[in-house]
């Protein structure tokens, strides 16, 4: 292939991962910037989505779409729930203690794995995509449910901006966000927003997962990558800003895509470069790329 | 300017504008603090319909912490609240400015990236209150209707304060507290706080204030409490007061 339209599909795959992550990433940065929150366990949401998307698959073998609809409901549905649980159960009562949180949700993390690991087991297994077609390009052909990705990821990242900017809902968690005492003093339930952000944020990791599994398959160690690319995606982009987030998500999943399709670099080195571009980040400027300064 | 529709009932309105109403907040030998620390040592008060009640004290007395344990912020280890004959000091705190109670702490503590109209919208989803009721408040201060889309951390000192007013005001509450709202304004801002609170009080909202100074004190004020350790050492009639009253000198060191 010559290097232009090796460059265009490098970049197509770049916007999938980019889409995904921010996704994931979005569910991140509202635990962390309204409940101060470090969800270690962020990515084992990803993974439940994944591995409960593969059970819903089961139960409609020979209607994939069917199953990738209702997979698309269900899954952030019963993972919101259990990540409300959690929040009721075990963070409420820590009273948010950031170092507490940190070591209870690693915990999750362990929890959620060998939950997974016996109910779903150690293989990997795929999902049927929802639909099959090919967009033939004049130099190569690209999976249209890849493209489905993109546009649906960017219809629910508009979908979280819009809650969050301009319904009430978004206005009580915004105002819980800069100050909870007073927001207590105007008669908001900041114990029920806290629940309803972490849902959320966990809701939007196994959303993200949903739309991924067809492309990549659903394992009960899956949670790792998107935890660290959401971490570095967060960091980027500045904690608690939503277009920050994203734009910093596009970065990280071009990089990604560029080097590993277009200069064939193993996998690997693309979370390498990442890494370091946080450290510079952090050293150079801490609030982010695109963080609001506050000192 | 028209008048501020009362949060209460037609009926007592009435009577509150001939002369001060029944009690509307009781606050009884309440006991809290931060923690192991003591603050309010079985701090007892009471505000009626449509009275001023001015808190004064030197730093560190406590005023603050008896508004917090008032709104429910801090937990009580004695006492009780009643607002209205109910009693809220057990509600869980964001029930309690739902029963009426509106607060403007001492700092203002806006929703700084919040624009105007979104604080406000946040005070008026408190209560349920709609626009007749955020178009009242901006009638009061007309300054925030042309700043309604404005960043409140960017507003002025004097127009955050309003706004904090009018945040509380959009509960249309039965009771307002108020923190130190003349803390570093200018005199003509003064004074239209001072009439504010004074338009309030006619109709019928229980209104404890506290001030610093003792010329405010003295212009709004029924009755004046001393605070001291914790607790109310002296209530007196403000009417009979002066400006140079032994009270000022013992109680708050002017
Ligand atoms: N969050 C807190 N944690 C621990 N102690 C506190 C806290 N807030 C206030 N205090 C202490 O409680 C006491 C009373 O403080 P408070 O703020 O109620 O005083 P105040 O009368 O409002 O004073 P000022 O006139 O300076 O506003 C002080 O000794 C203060 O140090
Ligand atoms: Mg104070």
């Amino acid at each position: 292939m010559d290097f232009g339209p090796l460059l265009l599909l490098a970049i197509l795959e770049g916007t999938v991962t980019a889409a995904v992550l921010a996704l994931t990433a979005v569910g991140l940065s509202l635990t962390f910037g309204i409940m101060r929150v470090v969800n270690v366990a962020h990515g084992e949401f990803f993974m439940l989505g994944a591995v409960l998307a593969w059970f819903v698959s089961q139960w409609f073998p020979d209607a994939p779409l069917l199953a990738f609809l209702l997979a698309m409901v269900i899954c952030p549905l019963v993972v919101a729930g259990v990540a409300v649980l959690a929040d009721v159960l075990i963070l409420k009562r820590l009273n948010y203690e950031p170092e507490a949180t940190i070591v209870a949700t690693i915990g999750l993390l362990y929890i959620f794995q060998q939950a997974a690991l016996s109910f779903f087991g150690p293989n990997a297994r795929p999902v049927a995509p929802p639909f099959n077609f090919r967009v033939q390009l004049p130099w190569f052909g690209y999976s249209g449910y890849k493209l489905f990705v993109i546009l649906a990821a960017g219809v629910l990242l508009l979908l979280v901006w819009l809650l969050i900017a301009r319904t009430k809902i978004g206005l009580v968690m915004r105002a819980t966000q800069i100050d909870r005492t007073t927001a207590r003093a105007f008669g908001i339930n900041v114990d029920r927003v806290y629940a309803m952000t972490f849902g959320i944020g966990a809701g939007l990791a196994a959303i993200a997962a949903v739309l991924v599994v067809p492309i990549q398959q659903a394992h009960y160690l899956m949670g790792g990558d998107p935890l660290l690319l959401s971490f570095i995606v967060v960091i980027l982009g500045g904690l608690g800003t939503l277009r920050g987030t994203l734009i910093a998500a596009l970065l990280i999943g071009l990089l990604d895509g560029l080097l590993s399709t277009a200069f064939f670099f193993p996998p690997t080195f693309a979370k390498i470069m990442a890494t370091l571009l946080v450290a510079l980040v952090l050293v150079f400027r801490p609030e982010g790329l695109f963080g609001r300064r506050t000192a | 300017m028209p008048p501020f529709r009362p949060p209460i009932s037609g009926g007592r309105h009435e009577r509150a504008l001939v002369a001060m109403g029944a009690v509307m907040l009781r606050v009884s030998a309440i006991h809290a603090g931060y923690g192991p620390v003591q603050v309010l040592n079985g701090l007892t008060l009471e505000v009626s319909e449509g009275e001023v009640l001015c808190l004064m004290g030197r730093n560190g007395a406590g005023k603050t912490t008896l508004l917090r344990a008032i709104m429910g912020l801090i937990p009580l280890t004695g006492g009780e609240v009643m607002l209205d004959g109910e009693v809220i000091s057990t509600l869980p705190a964001h029930e309690v400015p739902k029963r009426g109670v509106g607060l403007v702490p001492q700092g203002r503590r806006l929703f700084g990236d919040l624009t105007v109209a979104e604080n406000l919208e946040v005070g008026l989803m408190t209560r349920g209150r709609g626009a007749r009721v955020r178009d009242h408040v901006l009638t009061l201060f007309p300054r925030l209707r042309e700043r309604l889309s404005q960043v409140s951390r960017t507003l002025s000192g004097g127009e955050q304060q309003m706004l904090a007013i009018a945040r509380a005001l959009c509960l249309e509450p039965k009771v307002l507290l108020l923190d130190e709202p003349t803390e570093g304004l200018q005199p003509s801002m003064i004074a239209l706080i001072r009439d504010t609170v004074r338009d309030l009080k006619a109709t019928g909202v229980a209104t404890i204030l506290i001030e610093q100074r003792v010329d405010v004190a003295l212009s709004v004020a029924d009755r004046i409490g001393f605070v001291s350790a914790g607790a109310v050492a002296e209530v007196a009639e403000a009417a009979a007061l002066t400006a140079t009253a032994p009270q000022f000198q013992t109680y708050v060191g002017v």
